[in-house]
């Protein structure tokens, strides 16, 4: 008897939770799973632009990619750029946090804002600005290289320099974004360890070392991953500053997706380096398993 | 006296580098207002002026642009505010069947962002019939993986004598969410509604593949046809007005309400 009415509570459990969570399944199923299996059964076939239906054709779209020296050129644009954008990014974003972790001194505050605002503004109106920042001969950039008695680069233009200037600027808009996380790691650390190796006479670089860093360790797998799928993701610049100009210098593995499939309307090849991005998203969060399993240490 | 040095240091430094971020927004807000020069600098010389935000406002439909912006960014928060709720209450209290399942989804949805899949769902709303319509922009994010944990997490916090004392008071299911759960997470539900409006605000690529219309752009996309275009000749002038235009509210939010902004950004992100 007992056992009958507790089953028949969890059946009713069951339906309720169902139906709470309904609305929030449905749109992701149909925007997030739906499209992941679409993406990878499109990338088996043709599907361009003037044809009805996709036919099947096997892993020709992968050979295509693998054999095309414009994609892996792309793939090595994208990895070139995520190493330039996320290590800058932590180095300053970790010191600038500890930076303003200081709450006694005066106008931190303002300190912390000229950081951190940047991210509220939108991708768009940064390259809009940075755009004009370095324009050839008349921007800021070029304009204080000339004053160092340097030659204007016109850096957007240039092949060898577009990656690194986007880089840039995207580690100006970045680094307060990980401050944040960083303040937060900081400031939940035991302050007892920092007064017990003050009075045992540590320094501040030894303190740091053996001390802050080690402690941040789940801070700081956290900020690696979000810094590194925010500089995949990120492509809205792109479209304002070069257009993956000049000669597919600045094409990133996303932009080339959009490329692919809203401006050659080729659906199956986009899909196809859809999957591609999916598959790098997924090892990438890999790495988020392992920082569920070291917070169990640490708090 | 070393100590003095060392604070003296450490602000020079700290004004340097905190000067060098704000170039380019001082540089944006006052070329905004100013008359065109030839060469670009951080502050201007030439005079004052309301010349170019006419001008911009005059070439550019921003007035549609921005109800378009708002329309969006609050149906998209008010949408999510009910789907998370119910969905956040049913991962907190109850346990179900397939549970494991619920959780592997919104785990997906974590990991992946949306822009990534811009292909596949562009060919679902075209399959809806649903392209260049307000709607199709809002559709993606209306079952946030992201709120729906951030308030799960919260509502697991609520005492349980709470939920009990409402059930003997003869409230059924959806009186103890509207009366206990909803009141009891307010820094959650205003977390998340800095980030999901500050990000709907921003956002670019998605509008601008769904919407090919003056009547549903956004500012996004409304400042990125601008400044490619050959209204703004190039002029550094109309464009930062232009950027301007469509900054400026989320900025000034963002200065108003400084500590909520940084703890809603952290909380969202740290899970």
């Amino acid at each position: 008897m007992f056992f009958k009415r507790t089953s028949r509570r969890q059946m009713n459990q069951t339906l309720l939770a169902w139906l709470l969570l309904a609305p929030t399944l449905f749109f992701m199923v149909l925007f997030t799973i739906w499209p992941i299996i679409r993406s990878v059964g499109l990338s088996f076939t043709a599907f361009e632009l003037g044809m009805r239906t996709p036919q099947f054709i096997g892993l020709e779209n992968y050979t295509y990619f693998a054999t095309n020296a414009l994609f892996w050129k792309i793939m090595r644009n994208t990895l070139y750029f995520s190493i330039l954008t996320v290590v800058p990014a932590f180095v300053l974003g970790l010191a600038f946090a500890m930076f303003v972790n200081k709450k006694y001194r005066r106008g931190i505050g303002l300190f912390r804002t000229s950081f951190f605002y940047p991210v509220v503004m939108p991708m768009i109106a940064i390259a809009s600005i940075w755009l004009f920042m370095y324009m050839p001969e008349t921007g800021m950039f070029d304009q204080l290289l000339m004053k160092c008695g340097g030659k204007p680069l016109g850096v957007l233009s240039n092949k060898k320099y577009v990656l690194p200037a986007m880089a840039a600027m995207y580690v100006w808009r970045e680094a307060g974004y990980l401050m944040i996380f960083f303040l937060s790691g900081l400031q939940n650390l035991d302050h007892e360890l920092f007064e017990a190796a003050l009075l045992d006479g540590a320094s501040p670089t030894r303190t740091f070392r053996s001390i802050t860093f080690p402690l941040l360790a789940p801070t700081t797998l956290f900020v690696s991953i979000t810094a590194l799928t925010d500089s995949l993701k990120l492509v809205d610049h792109i479209v304002i500053m070069t257009e993956g100009a000049p000669n597919n210098a600045s094409t990133l593995l996303l932009y080339y997706i959009y490329q692919q499939g809203f401006i050659f309307f080729d659906q199956a090849k986009a899909a196809t380096l859809t999957v591609v991005m999916l598959l790098i998203m997924l090892v990438i969060s890999m790495g988020q398993f392992l920082n569920s399993d070291k917070r169990i240490y640490y708090n | 006296m070393a100590r003095k040095k060392f604070h003296v240091a450490f602000y020079l430094l700290g004004g340097i580098v905190a000067f060098l971020w704000l170039v380019p927004l001082i540089w944006m807000v006052l070329t905004a207002f100013t008359k065109a020069s030839f060469v670009m600098q951080v502050f201007p010389h030439t005079g004052w002026t309301f010349g170019n935000i006419a001008y911009v406002w005059g070439q550019v439909p921003f007035g549609r642009y921005y109800l378009n912006t708002i329309t969006i960014v609050v149906c998209t928060y008010a949408i999510q505010f009910v789907t998370i709720t119910m969905a956040a209450y049913a991962l907190a209290t109850l346990h179900f069947k397939g549970e494991k399942l619920v959780f592997l989804i919104i785990f997906v949805q974590i990991i992946i962002p949306n822009d990534i899949l811009i292909i596949p769902n562009f060919m679902t709303i075209s399959d809806l019939g649903l392209t260049d319509t307000k709607l199709a922009i809002m559709l993606p994010f209306l079952g946030s993986a992201m709120g729906t944990f951030l308030l799960r997490q919260h509502f697991k916090t609520i005492p349980r004598a709470l939920t009990d004392a409402a059930i003997i008071d003869g409230c059924n299911t959806a009186q103890v969410i509207r009366h206990v759960f909803v009141p009891n997470a307010k820094t959650a539900y205003i977390s998340f509604a800095l980030v999901s409006v500050s990000y709907h605000w921003n956002n670019f690529l998605w509008p601008l593949v769904v919407t090919n219309s003056v009547e549903n752009r956004t500012l996004t996309v409304g400042l990125a046809l601008f400044a490619k275009s050959k209204e703004a000749v190039l002029q550094w002038t109309n464009v930062c007005a232009a950027t301007f235009i469509i900054s400026a509210p989320l900025v000034v939010l963002f200065l108003v309400f400084q500590r909520q902004f940084i703890e809603s950004f952290v909380s969202s992100g740290i899970k």
